[in-house]
């Protein structure tokens, strides 16, 4: 007996130890409830509490499964420290999966079966036309300009010896938010209306004023206005396309460059015969991740223009078919659509994850 | 490019290539760098002159002003200093000659003429904090527009939002870290039913957009009364930031050589102990990595700031999405609110730019 529960926590150690830390879950959850007058205190003991909960909690759950007979013992380790993950990823995204496609085929309020209704507003709405016609302009010029740029940039710095320097402030924006972005462009387009002697205080109005030209409210110019928002998201994500490639770049043997040197090739010649060839899974890397972000893209539209003035996207629609027409039915058919979009990323993630066998 | 290599480029490539990648990075700059100048202006001036007008420049300045006689009759030409024109054109400014500027003071009675003289201005901008002061307070502000009105606002609260992105992001970034390595022990030094599946359900969710997952985990929060709570934004972050760190920290954790391992049990270790000895510090690069990595997106995030916790607990890209939409001309407070906002990332950013670098390598998709 005494063999097959060898453990090193005595049984009353171990109750005293779960329930302390129940008071300590639950308690803290009380206590942060009614803390609302001192921000400050607030804040230091959320996260305090948070943190030490998790903390706690695994230390308990581990004492409890080292007090498990033997036999049993390693598993239910495992099952402690891989448990919470999967509990987790099973509750913040399969089951949400599965139930939004339930509410898919349900009405505005989750209930009954509607057929494919949700879908044919999905498909055919004309807002949700204009979307999706959004949505491709977003994909195509935004996810071009951005690895087109960063692809230049990396191959320009790569010949500069203040590569660091140029690399941090392109790289810069990706600290920002799209909302912070959403501001710093507002004010590059602000416009200041009609009138004698008027001083632009928006820098394009008062380049193209300088320039002879006209001001103009660019977010309100039909069509062209999403350009001026994908410029916001080009700004963003360059960088990011920029840094995968320069290290792709940076990985390309120098032999090969120099055999192709002393062959007489000139600078463009090695760009597009032996750089762009070579970091090519790059660059499809690359561009996939900006076009699942383009095509996901909510916040920039949401801020800038809240999609009025034809300007909106699929997932700003679906934010408004939620929280402003209260249609869970018409939000989740949506959210489904973007989901089978990506499926063949996620597809092709799962062959390439079986072919490097990175799990033995 | 190795750095003899560089140095062989011929000097007038490497010229060429210094200008475009200048004029790259200043397209790239410029905008910062406006909101930045604009937030420290007074709103008068943000809105009598452009933020690039601080630069030193050539602008006219009034310099004097005079009366012209009682008997000079306004509504037929006027002569002035040797210049013939109507009141109107007077009203909007004549230059005389090079550099002099005189236009006609308020309205035909009162004859008065105000001279401009063009010189060079600069660095002359009053710059003030009075701004920021404004964004972090939750009271009534008041300011001075550019026609002289005075206007009064509420304030945004700015000082109580940065405090609520703390207490959102620090836990929504470190939770996550500890559930995930934990997690990419398991699957990369245990044995247990269902390892394979379950690790490839973690890379098949890498992609998945979260706005599939909203509406039930909102539905959720409705139900066990978590909205509004950062609780409830810990577990939601945790929950979409886990597939992409459980994945990057098996990566990592995997290739830990065996014999440590073997060793550790041997002298008697138990998992857990040989997690917390071993495994953490060892995996201190790869932990950073993921956690710059969630930091940012956490504290950058406005959608599941925007479903879960509403107007209640406002994070800063809330506040200041808020802000956009009620004071869309308030540019002293909105420049300021966004340079508030920004901080905090941006030295994080600068302060550990590798290890954000190696993050972004590591996993290019996220969902």
């Amino acid at each position: 007996m005494s063999q097959d529960i060898d453990s090193k926590w005595n049984p009353l150690t171990l109750i005293i130890l779960i329930a302390v830390t129940a008071v300590i879950l639950i308690g803290g959850f009380v206590l942060l409830q009614n803390m609302q007058d001192s921000k400050v205190l607030m804040t230091i003991t959320a996260v305090t509490w948070g943190l030490g909960s998790v903390a706690l909690l695994y230390f308990v759950l581990n004492a409890i499964a080292e007090s498990m007979p033997r036999k049993i013992r390693s598993i239910a380790v495992a099952v402690v420290f891989a448990g919470p993950a999967v509990l987790m990823l099973v509750w913040a995204l399969v089951l949400p999966t599965l139930r939004s496609l339930r509410l898919s085929f349900a009405d505005a309020h989750g209930r009954g079966f509607v057929f494919l209704d949700n879908y044919k507003f999905a498909f055919t709405d004309p807002i949700m036309l204009e979307a999706f016609r959004n949505n491709l302009l977003w994909m195509i010029f935004g996810t071009s300009f951005c690895v087109i740029m960063g692809l230049i940039i990396a191959v320009l710095a790569d010949k500069s010896r203040a590569e660091k320097v140029f690399k941090s402030l392109i790289f810069m924006p990706m600290a920002i938010s799209f909302v912070g972005a959403g501001v710093i462009w507002k004010f590059i387009y602000a416009y200041k209306g009609e009138g004698v002697n008027i001083t632009e205080i928006g820098l394009l109005n008062a380049i193209v004023t300088a320039l002879g030209g006209e001001a103009q409210a660019w977010l309100l110019l039909p069509f062209w206005n999403n350009f001026f928002l994908i410029v916001i998201m080009v700004w963003l994500q360059t960088g990011y396309a920029m840094v995968i490639l320069s290290s792709a770049i940076k990985a390309i043997p120098e032999e090969i460059n120099e055999e192709a040197r002393v062959d007489g090739a000139n600078a463009f010649t090695i760009f597009f015969r032996i750089t762009v060839p070579y970091i090519m899974p790059t660059i499809i890397t690359v561009t996939t991740t900006i076009l699942i972000f383009s095509l996901k893209l909510f916040d920039v539209v949401r801020v800038m223009t809240g999609g009025n003035f034809g300007t909106n996207v699929i997932a700003n629609e679906f934010y408004l078919r939620q929280f402003t027409y209260g249609h869970s039915g018409q939000a989740s058919a949506i959210a489904v659509v973007l989901l089978v979009v990506i499926i063949p990323v996620l597809a092709y993630n799962l062959k390439e994850f079986r072919n490097r066998e990175v799990l033995k | 490019m190795t750095k003899s290599e560089k140095l062989k480029t011929s000097p007038v490539g490497r010229i060429a290539v210094a200008v475009v990648l200048v004029i790259i990075v200043l397209a790239w700059t410029v905008p910062t760098l406006g909101i930045l100048v604009t937030s420290f202006r007074s709103p008068s001036d943000i809105y009598a002159t452009g933020w690039w007008s601080v630069l030193p420049h050539k602008a006219y300045a009034k310099t004097d002003e005079f009366e012209l006689p009682r008997d000079l009759d306004p509504n037929g030409p006027i002569t002035i200093e040797g210049v013939t024109a109507e009141f109107q054109e007077w009203r909007n400014g004549i230059v005389v000659q090079e550099g002099r500027r005189l236009q006609w003071y308020g309205n035909k009675r009162s004859r008065k003429i105000e001279v401009f003289e063009e010189k060079w201005v600069g660095f002359g901008a009053n710059l003030t904090l009075q701004n920021y002061r404004d964004v972090l307070s939750g009271g009534t502000v008041e300011f001075t527009d550019a026609n002289g009105n005075v206007i009064t606002r509420q304030g945004n609260n700015f000082a109580e939002a940065v405090l609520n992105s703390i207490a959102v992001s620090i836990p929504a970034t470190v939770i996550p870290i500890l559930i995930a390595a934990f997690a990419a022990y398991a699957f990369a030094w245990m044995e247990f039913p269902g390892r394979k599946p379950l690790f490839i359900m973690v890379v098949a969710l890498l992609v998945v957009p979260l706005q599939i997952a909203l509406i039930p985990i909102l539905r959720d929060f409705t139900r066990w009364g978590l909205t509004g709570t950062f609780l409830a934004m810990w577990m939601a972050h945790t929950g979409f930031g886990l597939p992409l760190a459980v994945y990057l920290l098996y990566n990592y954790v995997s290739t830990l050589p065996r014999d440590i391992f073997e060793s550790a049990y041997l002298d008697g270790a138990t998992p857990f102990v040989t997690f917390v000895r071993l495994v953490l510090p060892l995996s201190i690069p790869a932990l950073a990595s993921f956690a710059i990595f969630q930091f940012l997106w956490v504290w950058n995030d406005y959608l599941v700031a925007l479903v879960f916790l509403g107007d209640k607990n406002r994070v800063v890209t809330s506040a200041l999405a808020a802000m956009v939409g009620e004071k869309g001309q308030d540019w002293h407070l909105l420049t300021s609110g966004a340079f508030m906002s920004m901080i905090l990332p941006l030295t994080v950013f600068f302060a550990l730019q590798r290890f954000f670098v190696r993050g972004l390598m590591a996993g290019s998709v996220k969902g």
